[in-house]
This record gives structure tokens, sequence and C-alpha cells, in this order.
């Protein structure tokens, strides 16, 4: 039995708007039967996503929208978020665990994005990012 | 105190004060700048040197709330005092280990074990 469900919604740049999406999402892995490690590991990255791409990218402007998508089914859940800013340039974001960087504070978002999702994929200008989380992908490893 | 409600319960032991976070989901950009403040407050306004943060009741958080934390280490580091963290369950200690910053702070497993030699 495929039991997918997909959505497609464009919000306006306010974290709020983008937490409700980012518990929605939580709501259909759970109904789904994803482990409570998969569900926080992907909240906590739709989390910092959503906020980079509101705050980031989209600089909180009234008149930008982002636009997210996604897909959930038993085994995977994948996830496009899209802003309006002009990108950026991944490989340049400074490590935050180098030395020199641990005590800043930011710069840890993708990071934490990387390490809880299993694909990661930015679209070449930056404004664009794909996630997505297979199933009991960590108990894999 | 700072505007909002209080989003850090207070328990003094001898010189040392524990802090508790009160939320499950430390998320909200509002409500990180609040606790950042009441954090701060501790320190800057009222002069605690020994302070351990407790983390039984926290569920979730950002690097939004990292960046809160490092500040506070800051803060305490300047004032020459000592900063503990304790009870971070182990979801939320991976988020530490990843960004390495269970380098940085002083991590303790319990409150009993945070209060030990401080």
């Amino acid at each position: 039995m495929s039991n997918i469900e997909e959505f497609d919604v464009i919000i306006p740049s306010e974290t709020s708007h983008g937490r409700e999406v980012q518990e929605k999402i939580v709501a259909s892995m759970e109904a789904r039967g994803f482990s409570p490690r998969d569900v926080f590991g992907v909240r906590l990255a739709l989390e910092e996503a959503l906020v980079n791409a509101i705050k980031h990218g989209n600089k909180m402007d009234p008149e930008k929208t982002v636009h997210v998508w996604w897909q959930v089914d038993e085994e995977h859940v994948r996830v496009t978020i899209e802003d309006q800013g002009p990108g950026f340039d991944v490989s340049e974001v400074p490590d935050p665990t180098d030395e020199e960087n641990l005590d800043k504070p930011g710069g840890r978002g993708i990071m934490l994005i990387r390490a809880f999702m299993s694909v990661v994929e930015y679209n070449e200008t930056g404004n664009k990012l794909t996630l997505e989380k297979r199933s009991g992908a960590d108990e894999d490893e | 105190m700072s505007a909002g409600h209080r989003r850090l319960d207070i328990e003094e032991a001898g010189d040392v004060t524990i802090a508790k976070f009160v939320d499950k989901k430390i998320l909200d950009e509002g409500n990180i700048q609040v606790i950042g403040n009441q954090l701060f407050s501790l320190v800057e306004e009222e002069g605690r040197q020994k302070i351990v943060l407790d983390f039984s009741n926290v569920e979730y958080l950002s690097s939004a709330a990292l960046g809160k934390l490092i500040t506070m280490d800051k803060k305490v580091k300047a004032a020459k005092g000592k900063l503990r963290l304790c009870s971070v369950r182990p979801d939320i200690y991976e988020v530490f280990a990843i960004t390495k910053l269970n380098k940085l702070f002083d991590m303790r497993e319990n409150k009993e074990k945070a209060l030990e030699g401080l």
C-alpha cells in the first residue's frame, strides 16, 4: 500500500509560518511511523532551513515568499524549500567547528541540516534547498 | 527582570545559581531573545558567578539557541565566573557534539554532578 502525502505551499517570510509547515511535516512523519530520532533530526533540519530561507534568503521582506513542497511516505520524507533571495555560495560558509569559529554565536544551521538529513542539495544559485530523510537511515551507519 | 514571561526557574545551592529552562522547545526567535536576556542578566545585573544551566525540560533547540549559549559562556568567562550545563538529553547532546560545542561547554550528566567542585 502506498500512502503518500504531498503538499505544496507558499508562505510569507515569517518564521511562525515556517514553523506551521514544520509541524505539518512532523505530524505526517509521526503518522507514518518514523522513529522519534528521525523526527527529531528532520524537525531540527527544517527549523534551520526555513529560518535560513526566511531570514537570510528573503531578509524577512514581507513582499517575498517561501515556496515549500514536500512528499512523505513510509520510507522517506523529501522537502524542497525555495526562497526569493539572491542565494549564496554554500562552499563559502565557514566551518563553525574550526578552532577560530568555535565561540562564534552563528553559522551552525547548515552543518546541523547536513548532519541530520540523508540528502542535502542546493541549487546553483543557493536559494533552493532539497532535503531528504530515509526512514531509519541512521541505524544502518 | 526582563520583559516577557520568566523562561528560567532559578534555584540557589550555596553560592551556585541553577537556572532551569522552562520550555520544551527553544526555537522561536522572540522566545530565544527573552531567554538570552534572562540568562545575561544573571551575570550582568545580578553578578552571579557560578551558574548551572539545567536542560532537563528541553526536547528541542535550534542553532539560534546555541548562539545565545555561546554568548552567555563568553559573558560568564569575562566576569571570571563558571558555567556548566547539565541534564542534556542524548538527542540534544548530539547537536552539541556535531557542532563540537561539547568541547566549548563544561557539560555534566546531572545537576548533582554539575554542582560537584563548582
